[in-house]
């Protein structure tokens, strides 16, 4: 074994044990302690568990490359993942928490009278949960092969033993304290690299400061320096590379933002603190969390890219050969990363030298062809690989790289884990117990709810091993759904009184039904490839919003077509409506329950 | 608690609620989207201020929003008492 091996099994192991431990530690022993650990999280580690629960393993592994290679245009993920929590935390955290019941479907269920309404919720709870399951599951497989040098399977299993142990024992409790530790993992994992690459780069502790100050020993700016570099090698400038067109910017960014606000994993998680005010607190708590992150990966995409494209191009010259690096000489980790497919050279012109450019820019690409380059010989540079691979490209000790393996677990294994739950207590808690078996006994209850919880994760577990070819396409569902069903019902639920089950169902069912339909034309009815009749294609889209930035329309559709339906039908009971006064102020408010 | 005061305490909380939003909307979407461009023309350090504003200032706001938020709904609780216990 090599010394980087040693250092990754000591350090993954020791925080698998500590999640095991933990887990034994915090059993859950009645429903409410497995829905929602009790009812007694203090807001700050609510908080933190919040930031694990949210930040996936595209989080920590994906965004930092998605920021890389699109600059500035990232900004619609950095805003949108993290405004969402400002709607959470105004709109709906504090009423639902003062509602006092264990799931979201509960509360559509009952302010709108009607199982309908809960199994609509329920549906589309379990459709958005699945499909962001799976990603954390390839997650956990993916850094198990790549690090361990285990398979993919092996990987996956062991994964899903782990969240086995921690989530069917200890429920919600057992989650919450694993998703505080796993955070502590997750956030040192992916600040102590972005810190030491900040010194190398610019003398900055602070990566947030690092990435708008000026170059170590040099008086130009990073960000200035970085926008020469890429227009250089026929790029667009980073700092004002666009993603699309402003409305779909515009779009796109308020899509994720509502998105975030109404998935139902997230909602949850305030459900576990003891006082409404405590709610309104842990929303600014989880975000200072996730904001720690969100504000290091824009100097990580933008330091990785830099020291990448440097290390192709030592030399200061574009188009002469000896600027670029021989093929030779190119570094161990390079090697590494070409061995897993994520990085793949072909050497175009047999000179020997690793020469990256942009080809698809006509005139530059035609430049560089009358110097005698055959095109861009980088053909593939996963975006993952600004994470993955940043340590070892900044040369950092080998327990740095053991720190990001496990960092990219506890981000894919905590995630999972809050899908999960909700995928479990929604199956228990609102079909079983809500609408087919309401008599049953709260100890029957639990024991159902441990038993969905391992169906939950053994579905997950397949769809891991054998990820549906439409897994990519998918992600666009599960925002595109929480922002067209279920935020519109639970915000028109809390702030208009007079909305009653006929507009709200009217509404989730049009909302649902105008998303769905957009993503299918584009992507393909169910992602099945060729049956996508408008095509893919940006020419064909809808104001030129692109499919995954299409969750807003549906949410307008769906507040629309609801209000509309609301007011031509009768108004909701009267014991309806003073359901929705008494949320609305925070006296009251007891420990969730489920009755 | 009276109708009267309760819908006082609902129009003072939609009130504080319009205020935050549109600061929320303010910072990520104005500077940070629609006015980008001629924002970026102003420099903090190195930062170009609009793609600043786009990723790191919206954050760094939202943060402040929400505490600000819950800080002035705590008092506003008290002053209707309808604050827990």
């Amino acid at each position: 074994m090599t010394n980087l091996e040693i250092w990754t099994y000591l350090v993954v192991g020791i925080t698998f044990a500590l999640y095991i431990g933990i887990a034994i530690w915090a059993r859950a022993g009645t429903t409410g302690e497995f829905y929602v650990a009790g009812g007694g999280v203090h807001p700050v580690l609510n908080g933190m568990a919040t930031g694990a629960d949210w930040m996936s393993a595209a989080s920590f592994i994906s965004m930092a490359g998605l920021i890389a290679f699109n600059g500035y245009g990232a900004s619609v993920f950095l805003m949108g993942w993290t405004g969402g929590y400002v709607l959470l935390a105004l709109l709906l955290a504090p009423y639902l928490r003062k509602f006092g019941k264990f799931t979201v479907p509960e509360f559509i269920g009952d302010r709108y009278y009607s199982n309908t309404a809960r199994i609509v919720a329920v549906a589309c709870l379990i459709i958005a949960s699945i499909t962001y399951v799976i990603g954390q599951m390839k997650g956990v497989g993916v850094a198990f092969s790549r690090f361990l040098e285990t398979d993919y399977d092996t990987g996956l299993y062991i994964g899903m033993g782990i969240v086995f142990v921690y989530a069917v024992m200890g429920g919600m409790k057992g989650i919450t304290y694993t998703q505080v530790a796993q955070y502590v993992v997750l956030i040192f994992a992916y600040t102590v690299p972005a810190v030491f690459i900040s010194l190398q780069l610019t003398g900055h502790v602070f990566p947030q400061t690092g990435l708008g100050a000026t170059m170590s020993g040099d008086s130009t700016y990073l960000l200035e320096k970085l926008d020469q570099v890429l227009v250089e090698i026929g790029f667009t400038q980073y700092t004002t590379t666009v993603m699309g067109s402003d409305l779909n910017m515009f779009a796109y960014t308020l899509s994720l933002m509502i998105g975030t606000a109404g998935l139902p994993h997230v909602i949850v998680r305030f459900f576990t603190v003891p006082r409404v005010r405590d709610a309104r607190q842990s929303a600014g708590w989880a975000l200072v969390f996730i904001a720690i992150l969100y504000t290091t990966a824009p100097a990580v995409g933008a330091m990785a890219i830099y020291n990448l494209v440097k290390t192709m191009q030592p030399g200061d010259q574009v188009g002469v050969t000896e600027s670029y690096l021989a093929y030779e000489e190119r570094p161990e980790w390079f090697k590494k990363w070409e061995n897993t497919g994520l990085l793949e050279f072909e050497d175009k012109n047999n000179d020997g030298r690793i020469t990256y450019y942009n080809d698809k820019n006509p005139e530059f690409a035609a430049e560089m062809e009358a110097k005698g380059f055959a095109g861009n010989e980088m053909v593939k540079i996963d975006r993952d690989i600004m994470v993955l691979a940043n340590p070892e490209i900044a040369k950092l000790p080998n327990w740095v790289v053991a720190l990001v393996v496990a960092g990219g677990l506890a981000a894919a294994l905590s995630t999972a884990a809050g899908l999960l739950l909700a995928i479990a207590s929604a199956i228990s808690h609102d079909l079983l117990k809500g609408v087919f078996m309401p008599n049953i006994s709260e100890k029957n209850e639990l024991m159902a709810s441990r038993v969905s919880m391992a169906f939950a994760i053994v579905v997950a577990g397949f769809l891991g091993l054998n990820p549906p070819g439409f897994a990519a396409g998918t992600v666009a569902l599960a925002f595109g759904l929480a922002a067209s069903s279920l935020f519109p019902a639970l915000m028109l639920g809390i702030f208009y009184k007079r909305m009653n089950n006929t507009g709200a169902i009217a509404g989730m069912s049009a909302g649902i039904g105008v998303t769905m339909l957009y993503v299918f034309q584009h992507k393909g009815i169910f992602f099945i490839p060729g049956t996508d009749f408008l095509g893919g294609m940006e020419p064909n889209w809808f104001l030129g919003i692109s499919p995954n930035a299409f969750g807003v329309v549906g949410a307008i559709v769906n507040f629309a077509v609801a209000i509309i339906v609301a007011k031509v039908t009768v108004e909701p009971p009267e014991h309806i409506q003073h359901l929705v006064e008494d949320i609305r102020v925070p006296k009251g408010a007891g420990v969730a329950t489920g009755h | 608690m009276s109708d009267k005061s309760m819908a006082a305490y609902w129009k003072a909380n939609l009130r504080l609620l319009a205020i935050c939003l549109v600061i929320w909307f303010i910072v990520s979407y104005g500077f940070g989207i629609l006015l980008v461009g001629p924002l970026n023309s102003i420099s903090i350090a190195g930062y170009p201020l609009g793609f600043w504003f786009a990723q790191q200032g919206s954050i760094y706001t939202f943060v402040a929003l929400i505490f600000f938020y819950a800080w002035r709904m705590n008092k506003l609780d008290r002053e209707f008492g309808v604050q827990e216990d």
